[in-house]
């Protein structure tokens, strides 16, 4: 239910770097805090993002419990050919979330 | 006398309480943010506050599971339909004879039309429609309804804001009137007008309501905070909305 948000050109020349935003809902729960009760709650982050471009893995990122809720991530490729890009978030208690964008190279 | 002497000199050094903010100066807390912290609200790919926009979209046209319509139902397409709405509230139930907040006229709606329990305060799904009903007046001047039944829970929210509270005695007015711009611990005291609320809160790391805001300031001073849609709370609200009648909504705001 519109839990995450990507941006990057929707066209562009073959070759050129383009720039991926990503913006996902996660309370990247650390592990360490305790509740109002005094009991620590249990870790619930993020694992790992990984940005695929057709079939070639493009960007791939370990998060950990530093990282802070709703995690942002940007980075760059190189636009190579038309297709699709497929971002995935994976995390503890099961968490796996998928977006899919496509661009159009010319 | 001589004995007075000194003691007139304290008092007479002390500040004097401040008016209210000339209306030039008025400065949205967005101004007084890092140059990063505001180019986290301005860019919406940015704004986390957005996620929460983007499920106060799906709820509003998702029909609850009671059989009754969903909120598009009734009110069709948000981007016109609530256009201006949260630049006017709190406004005055006639039915209830009492004033209202925004999250309040979202969760009557929930029980009388959609026949469902209220959503909690705070909770996630009520956050997600307030900020993104609010959203929709985005760029819009806060624009308080002239309506007298109002004036005697505003002049109400205004003694609130001006009296002296908790263990520490101080009013909201001594930070947000008189000290603004200056520091508390660091950082910069800003005039606490409520124009991006529900705001993302770097501290909080999540979206939280005007509410949860005041009871951070009433627990900072160390007074006992008002209850969630207590009567104090909408008419602190009313008066903060009236002080900041004309300056531009922001919803989702940033802060840090």
């Amino acid at each position: 239910m519109n839990m995450a948000r990507i941006s990057f050109p929707k066209t562009a020349k073959k070759g050129e770097v383009i720039e991926i935003r990503t913006l996902i809902s996660h309370v990247m729960e650390t592990g360490y805090r305790p509740d109002a009760t005094g009991r620590v709650v249990p870790r619930d982050i993020i694992r790992r993002f990984t940005c695929r471009y057709n079939d070639t893995e493009v960007f791939r990122a370990d998060l950990w419990q530093a990282v802070a809720a709703n995690p942002f991530i940007s980075f760059t490729t190189v636009a190579t050919e038309s297709g699709r890009l497929t971002f995935t978030w994976d995390g503890d208690n099961g968490f796996s979330h998928t977006e899919t964008g496509d661009i159009t190279v010319t | 006398m001589t004995r007075l002497l000194p003691l007139l000199g304290i008092l007479l050094a002390l500040p004097a309480p401040a008016a209210d903010i000339p209306r030039a100066e008025r400065r949205s807390g967005f101004d007084f943010m890092s140059a990063p912290n505001r180019e986290m609200q301005r860019d919406d790919m940015l704004n986390p506050g957005m996620l929460w926009v983007g499920e106060g979209e799906a709820l509003w046209n998702r029909a609850p599971d009671s059989g009754a319509t969903a909120c598009s139902g009734c009110h069709g397409d948000a981007k016109e339909s609530m256009k201006g709405v949260a630049a006017r509230y709190p406004a005055f139930s006639g039915k209830l004879d009492r004033p209202v907040s925004l999250q309040q006229r979202i969760n009557l709606c929930r029980t009388e039309k959609q026949r469902r329990e209220a959503f909690a305060p705070e909770s996630r799904p009520l956050l997600a429609l307030t900020a993104y009903v609010a959203h929709q007046s985005r760029g819009l001047p806060v624009a308080p309804p002239q309506d007298a039944r109002l004036d005697e829970h505003r002049a109400r929210g205004k003694a609130l804001f001006t009296t002296p509270l908790g263990q520490l005695g101080f009013s909201c007015a001594q930070c947000h009137d008189d000290n603004w711009g200056r520091h508390l611990a660091g950082s910069p005291i800003p005039q606490a007008h409520p124009t991006g609320y529900p705001i993302y809160r770097l501290e909080w790391q999540t979206l939280g309501s005007l509410q949860r805001r005041l009871r951070n300031c009433l627990t900072g001073v160390r007074a006992e905070p008002f209850d969630w849609d207590a009567e104090e709370m909408v008419q602190l609200e009313l008066y903060l909305m009236q002080r900041a009648e004309g300056m531009k909504l922001e919803t989702p705001g940033v802060r840090p």
